[in-house]
C-alpha cells in the first residue's frame, strides 16, 4: 500500500510539474467543450436534416406546415430545388420540402435509410398532404458519400500523428540529437520524414480504396488522376501541419494533446461523418481553415459530381498554399534538441 | 605535436546556470584527454560544446586552427552518455544508416571486427545488452573514420567485464593515431586511457596535466589502511582518519609510520599500503566524491 501511494504521489508530482502539459489538460477539455457547445448548441443534437424552400418572409416552424414541428428534426432554409436536389442525392440532407405552393413538394433519397424513415414521419403527421417529387439523376448510396471521408479522416490521422507524434519521441529520445552529430541537415530530415510518410500514406490509401471499391463499387464520375492529385497534395499540407506541431516540442504529452485539438475537430466539422449544411456560417468558414475539409470536398466534387482539375482548382490551390505555409513555418521553427 | 582541438575562454550561460565559467585547453593529435568532474561540474556541456552540439555564450573552440564549420562533422565521431536509435532497425542496418549519411568511412565489415559486433549483426538493436549496445554506439562514433572521437561517459552502467573489454577497444582506436576526448566518472579508467586529464567544478578546471605528473604534484606520500576494528577506539589518536570499517592514515615515511605503528601494539597482519589515486587527488580538490556526484 505504501509503494502504491509512493508512485501515485511521484507520478502526480511528475504531471503536475510538467506544465506544458498540465496547461494542455487544462486547455483542451475547455476548447473542446466550447466548440462541441457551439456545434450542437440548441435543444439536444437533431437527428434528421431538412432543406425547407419556404415563401417568402415565412417562418420555418409549424404554422408554415405542422411537419416543421417535428422534434429531433433540424429544419434550415434553402434558396432553390437546382440547388438543394444535389444535397438529397448526395445524402448531405435527409430530405428537400417546397412549400411555396399548395400542395407542396418533397425529395428524398431512396437509397438513404434517415430519407426513409423521415418520409414515413411525413406521411403520419397531420395538414396538407405533400407531393413526392422525384428526383432526376442516379440515385447516390451513402456509402458512395462517405468513402472519401473516412479515407480522408485515415490519411489526416495518419499523417499528423505519424509525422507529428514520432518526431517529438525521436527528440526526446535523443535520436535527433544524435542525428544532429553527423552532417545531415535539418531540411534533408524534415524532407525525408515528408517523403517516407506520402509514400507510405498514398500507397495506404490506394490499397484501401482499391480493396473496397472491389465490392462496394464507389460511384466514380470523375478522373482517377485528378483524384489521385489532390489526396497528393492534401497529403503534403497534412504531414506538413504535423512537422510544425513537432518542431519544437519535446513532451510527448503535449504532443499528443496539440494533435488532438487539430484532429478532433476536423472529425467533426470537416464533413467526415455529416454534412455542414445548416450549421452556423461561422462554423463553416471555420471548417475551411482545416486541410481535410478541402480534400474531403474535392475528393466528393470528382468522384459524385465528375469534378475536372477546374473545378477543383480553388481546393487544390488552398491545400497547396497550406502545405506550402505549413512547411515553411515547420522547417523555420524545426530544433534537433531543447536547448 | 600540433593541437587538434584548441579551446580558448569557453562559456556557456543557461537561463538559470552558468555551466561552464572561462575554460581553456588544448588537444594535441592523436593523444586521450580526459574531462573529469563530479555531476554538475559543466563536463557534458563542454564536450557538447566541442561536438558542434551547444553553441558557446563565449569563447572559441578551433580544429586544427579553425573555427568550426560544415566540415567539422565529418572529420569528428561521437558517442553520447545516452543515444536511442531508430526502433525496428538491426545492428547491420543502424551501421548502414549511419555509414550512408557520411562521404567517407570504413567498410561496415571492418568496423564490425574492430568493435566485435559480428555475433548479433542481425538483432535488433533494441535487443542488445548493455556491452554490446555500447559497442554499437562506438561503432557508429567510428563509422566515418574520424580523426577526433569523443567519448561522453562510454562506460556508466556496464558491468566491470563489459567495462574492461570497452577499454580495449578504445585501446585499439589510440594505437591507429586517433585523438580522443572522454568524459568519465571512473579514475581507473582515466588512468588506464588518457595521456591528459583536466578535472573540472563548477564550470572551471581545477587541474590539468597527465595523471602521474599531476599525483607527483599534489601527493608525496602513501596511504596506510587497517580494518577499524583492528585499531578499536585509538584510530583517532594514531592519526586515522575512519572511512566506514576501515581507517586511512596517509604518510611521507612509510618505515617511520609503520614502526611506531608496531611501538603502539597495533597488529599489521591487515596492513594495506597503497600509493595515492585520481579518486585521493579528485577528493583533495573538489571535496566531493566521484561517483556519488556533487
Amino acid at each position: 500500500m505504501r509503494r502504491l501511494w509512493a508512485v501515485t504521489v511521484a507520478r502526480s508530482l511528475e504531471f503536475l510539474r510538467d506544465t506544458s502539459s498540465l496547461g494542455w489538460n487544462l486547455v483542451f477539455p475547455l476548447v473542446l467543450v466550447a466548440g462541441m457547445a457551439m456545434i450542437f448548441s440548441g435543444p439536444g443534437q437533431p437527428l434528421f436534416k431538412a432543406a425547407v424552400i419556404a415563401p417568402p418572409g415565412a417562418a420555418l416552424d409549424g404554422t408554415l406546415h405542422p411537419f416543421l414541428a417535428t422534434p429531433h428534426v433540424q429544419f434550415y432554409a434553402e434558396r432553390s430545388v437546382e440547388e438543394a436536389l444535389p444535397k438529397v442525392q448526395r445524402h448531405r440532407i435527409d430530405m428537400l420540402l417546397d412549400l411555396r405552393s399548395v400542395p407542396g413538394k418533397y425529395w428524398i433519397n431512396e437509397q438513404s435509410p434517415k430519407g426513409t424513415t423521415l418520409e414515413r414521419i411525413l406521411a403520419g403527421t397531420p395538414g396538407a398532404k405533400l407531393e413526392r417529387g422525384t428526383s432526376n439523376g442516379a440515385q447516390i448510396r451513402y456509402v458512395d458519400w462517405l468513402a472519401p471521408g473516412i479515407l480522408g479522416m485515415n490519411m489526416m490521422f495518419s499523417c499528423l500523428f505519424g509525422i507529428g507524434y514520432v518526431i517529438v519521441r525521436y527528440r526526446k529520445s535523443g535520436y535527433l540529437k544524435r542525428l544532429n552529430a553527423t552532417p545531415m541537415r535539418a531540411i534533408e530530415f524534415i524532407a525525408a520524414q515528408l517523403i517516407s510518410r506520402l509514400v507510405l500514406i498514398m500507397a495506404i490509401t490506394v490499397i484501401v480504396f482499391v480493396a473496397t471499391n472491389a465490392f462496394l463499387h464507389f460511384r466514380m464520375e470523375g478522373s482517377y488522376l485528378d483524384l489521385f492529385l489532390v489526396t497528393l497534395v492534401g497529403a503534403v499540407a497534412m504531414i506538413a501541419l504535423g512537422l510544425t506541431v513537432s518542431a519544437r516540442v519535446t513532451s510527448e504529452e503535449l504532443a499528443g494533446g496539440l494533435l488532438n485539438l487539430l484532429s478532433s475537430p476536423m472529425m467533426v466539422v470537416s464533413g467526415v461523418f455529416f454534412s455542414m449544411d445548416g450549421a452556423p456560417p461561422i462554423l463553416q468558414a471555420a471548417a475551411k481553415i482545416f486541410p481535410l475539409t478541402h480534400l474531403i470536398d474535392a475528393a466528393r466534387a470528382i468522384m459524385l459530381d465528375g469534378a475536372g482539375l477546374a473545378q477543383i482548382a480553388p481546393q487544390l490551390a488552398v491545400l497547396g498554399g497550406m502545405a506550402a505555409l505549413f512547411l515553411a513555418i515547420g522547417a523555420g521553427l524545426f530544433r534537433w534538441t531543447q536547448d | 605535436m600540433p593541437a587538434i582541438l584548441a579551446v580558448r575562454d569557453l562559456h556557456k550561460h543557461f537561463p538559470k546556470v552558468q555551466a561552464v565559467n572561462g575554460v581553456s585547453f588544448e588537444v594535441a593529435e592523436g593523444r586521450c584527454f580526459g574531462l573529469l568532474g563530479p555531476n554538475g561540474a559543466g563536463k557534458s556541456t563542454t564536450i557538447e560544446m566541442l561536438e558542434g552540439i551547444l553553441k558557446p555564450t563565449r569563447g572559441e573552440i578551433l580544429y586544427r586552427g579553425q573555427p568550426l564549420g560544415p566540415h567539422y562533422r565529418e572529420r569528428v565521431g561521437i558517442q553520447f552518455q545516452t543515444t536511442a536509435l531508430q526502433d525496428f532497425l538491426t545492428v547491420r542496418e543502424n551501421l548502414r544508416f549511419f555509414h550512408s549519411l557520411y562521404r567517407q568511412g570504413p567498410r561496415i565489415e571492418e568496423l564490425v571486427e574492430r568493435c566485435r559486433l559480428g555475433e548479433f549483426l542481425d538483432r535488433d538493436s533494441r535487443k542488445l545488452s548493455g556491452g554490446q549496445r555500447q559497442r554499437l554506439l562506438l561503432a557508429i562514433a567510428l563509422v566515418n573514420d574520424p580523426d577526433l572521437l569523443f567519448l561522453d561517459e562510454p562506460t556508466t552502467g556496464l558491468d566491470p567485464q563489459a567495462r574492461r573489454n570497452f577499454w580495449e577497444l578504445v585501446r585499439d582506436i589510440k594505437a591507429r593515431g586517433k585523438t580522443i576526448v572522454l568524459t568519465t566518472h571512473y579514475m581507473e579508467e582515466a588512468y588506464l586511457l588518457c595521456d591528459e586529464i583536466a578535472i573540472m567544478d563548477h564550470g572551471r578546471i581545477i587541474a590539468q596535466g597527465s595523471p602521474q605528473r599531476l599525483l607527483a604534484e599534489h601527493f608525496n606520500d602513501s596511504v596506510l589502511e587497517l580494518p577499524l576494528a583492528d585499531l578499536g577506539d585509538r584510530a583517532a589518536a594514531l592519526g586515522f582518519a575512519v572511512r566506514g570499517d576501515a581507517a586511512e592514515r596517509m604518510t611521507a615515511d612509510v618505515n617511520d609510520t609503520v614502526r611506531a605503528l608496531l611501538d603502539a601494539g597495533v597488529s599489521l597482519a591487515r596492513l594495506k599500503i597503497r600509493p595515492r589515486t585520481l579518486e585521493d587527488l579528485f577528493i583533495q580538490l573538489t571535496g566531493a566524491s566521484l561517483r556519488s556526484g556533487a
